[in-house]
């Protein structure tokens, strides 16, 4: 088993420990994982995205020229990395923030009004949690159980309090895909 | 070994800075070193020791200068940029013969540049970079675990060479998360320092300067550095191999882009094209006798590098014409992606072994399906 995903969107979105999110489930799981991030110089607004990979060999490259997957979260990074996505790969898009129209037909697309669904639990910060459910069953890279299980050691302590608002977005994310 | 722990390279080094004895950290903020002094900052007083975010770079070297002066182990961080403006600061440590240890997680140049990774710091760090006839012991990690491991070999180099040692990374390295496991105690080997300017009570007086305004003076300590050198030379000389008995190619890389050649070297093998590779962990001093034996034992070579050919000199001075010596580079902020770095292979295959090889050269996957 070997996933490369890259992670897109804009800063704010909450694309870094979306990625940091699957890295430490992957951990758990007792796969090889690193994370990657990039990001512009902009707390807000510039361009954030992060490569996790995932596998059960020791893993040399730590970027991804041709990923299995992307996750967008926001038209404009999408547009940059949805070019170099292995044929037949996977695109998770945020059609909140992508057009629809614009999105690749030689891959396996799965849309997601994330935007929409997280507002409707509550809170629209939590698009990236419902992005992270989705990628991860229809994936199956790591279990929900095991994400579920990271939040707690992946948010700072005095972040605990929003761990029920991001178990119900991811789980949200996982029930659409299963149906 | 401890358990496994999602780490990032910047924070690595810090806890295997604190784990082999370094109880004292200036530093200035510059992306993508900001995690070494904000981990410091929190881990340092839990040990008791000094944490100082300088009023700049300069500031912050010299008083690494200042604390490498009474004996214990002292640590700076910078990026890029900000390692140019300690220069000053370290021909001067490195003049006084004093051990301590810089971390430069490299960015785009020159000038500001950018924050993406890069690996054009490497004449700065190896060849000496302030001035004067000195050197950094240079190494390069590739992976977090490295990041925590090198701290200790970089304080245990400078203490038995009493000079400064460089951990040359770059944003890649320091900044990704790997898994790494914390060993309960650290291996490390701190020598005496009746040198230390601790205080003359009971001994004859402590001087440690590099200032010698008498010619005969300063040429008598200028061969004394180079003689640590040379010693250096013949026991720090640190590489790793892997396939490189029956290539055809050797890629040689360090650093953050040797993890991307070992998955071109894996797709390489795929595809029946012998490419192995040399990775050398000691930038300075360099592993020139093994490169010089391989290019003799008939290897040729490409070497991989996130600058516009810097290493590749000293690989080009180590094969002396024996053999090829093929250039990639990607410059500024740029990272060489695995399979460009495999299109690159096997031109060179194509050139170097024109009967062995006729690849069609290009194995690009876009648009491939694999």
């Amino acid at each position: 088993m070997h996933e490369e995903v890259i992670m897109s969107g804009t800063g704010g979105q909450g694309i870094m420990i979306m990625g940091q999110i699957l890295a430490h489930a992957a951990m758990t799981e007792g796969r090889h994982v690193v994370w990657f991030p990039s990001y512009g110089p902009e707390a807000r607004g510039g361009t954030a995205d992060c490569t996790v990979i995932v596998s059960t060999d020791e893993i040399g490259s730590p970027i991804s020229a041709h990923p299995d997957t992307l996750v967008g979260m926001h038209q404009f990074l999408f547009n940059r990395y949805q070019p170099i996505v292995k044929i037949g790969g996977r695109l998770i898009v945020n059609t909140s923030l992508i057009d629809p129209a614009t999105v690749r037909t030689d891959c396996d697309v799965v849309m997601v009004p994330a935007n929409v669904l997280a507002e409707e639990i509550g809170n629209v910060r939590a698009a990236n949690m419902v992005m992270l459910g989705v990628y991860v069953a229809s994936t199956g890279v790591v279990s929900v159980e095991s994400v579920l299980a990271s939040l707690p050691e992946v948010f700072p302590s005095h972040r605990h309090k929003l761990i029920p608002l991001n178990e119900s977005a991811l789980r949200k994310g996982a029930e659409l895909v299963r149906g | 070994m401890g358990k496994r722990i999602l780490m990032k390279g910047n924070e690595a080094v810090v806890h295997g800075a604190i784990a082999a004895q370094c109880r004292a950290f200036f530093g200035y903020p510059i992306t993508p070193q900001n995690e070494v002094p904000e981990y410091m900052s929190k881990c340092m007083p839990e040990v008791g020791g000094v944490f100082l975010q300088a009023e700049s770079e300069i500031a912050a070297i010299n008083m690494v200068y200042g604390a490498a002066c009474v004996g214990v182990r002292a640590m700076t961080s910078s990026s890029s940029p900000g390692i140019s403006l300690k220069m000053e600061g370290i021909s001067y440590i490195a003049g006084a013969q004093l051990p301590c240890v810089i971390v430069n997680v490299q960015r785009g140049g020159p000038g500001l540049g950018n924050i993406a990774p890069a690996q054009s710091d490497y004449f700065q760090a190896v060849k000496g970079g302030g001035h004067g006839d000195y050197k950094l012991l240079t190494i390069a990690p590739w992976s977090v675990q490295e990041m925590f491991e090198h701290a200790a070999l970089a304080f245990d180099l400078a203490d038995r060479y009493r000079n400064p040692a460089m951990i040359l990374s770059d944003a890649i390295v320091g900044q990704m998360l790997e898994p790494i496991e914390i060993p309960d105690c650290v291996d490390t080997d701190i020598p005496a320092k009746p040198w230390a300017t601790t205080g003359a009570s009971g001994r004859s007086r402590n001087i440690l300067t590099s200032l010698y305004i008498v010619p005969e003076d300063l040429e008598r300590i200028n061969l004394k550095i180079q003689a640590k050198y040379a010693a250096a030379s013949l026991r720090e000389v640190r590489y790793q191999e892997f396939d490189v008995e029956d290539a055809d190619l050797v890629l040689v890389a360090y650093g953050s882009t040797a993890r991307i050649c070992r998955t071109s070297m894996t797709m390489a093998r795929k595809k029946g094209l012998k490419v192995g590779l040399f990775r050398p962990i000691s930038l300075f001093p360099f592993p020139s006798a093994r490169l010089a034996e391989l290019a003799r034992l008939g290897k040729q070579f490409l070497t991989v590098e996130m600058s516009a050919g810097q290493m590749v000199e000293d690989v080009r001075l180590a094969v002396n014409g024996v053999s090829t010596v093929d250039f990639y580079g990607r410059l500024g902020g740029m990272v060489p992606g695995p399979v460009e770095i495999l299109d690159q292979a096997g031109l060179s295959l194509e050139r170097m072994h024109p009967k062995s090889y006729t690849v069609g050269a290009r194995f690009g996957m876009v648009g491939s399906g694999e």
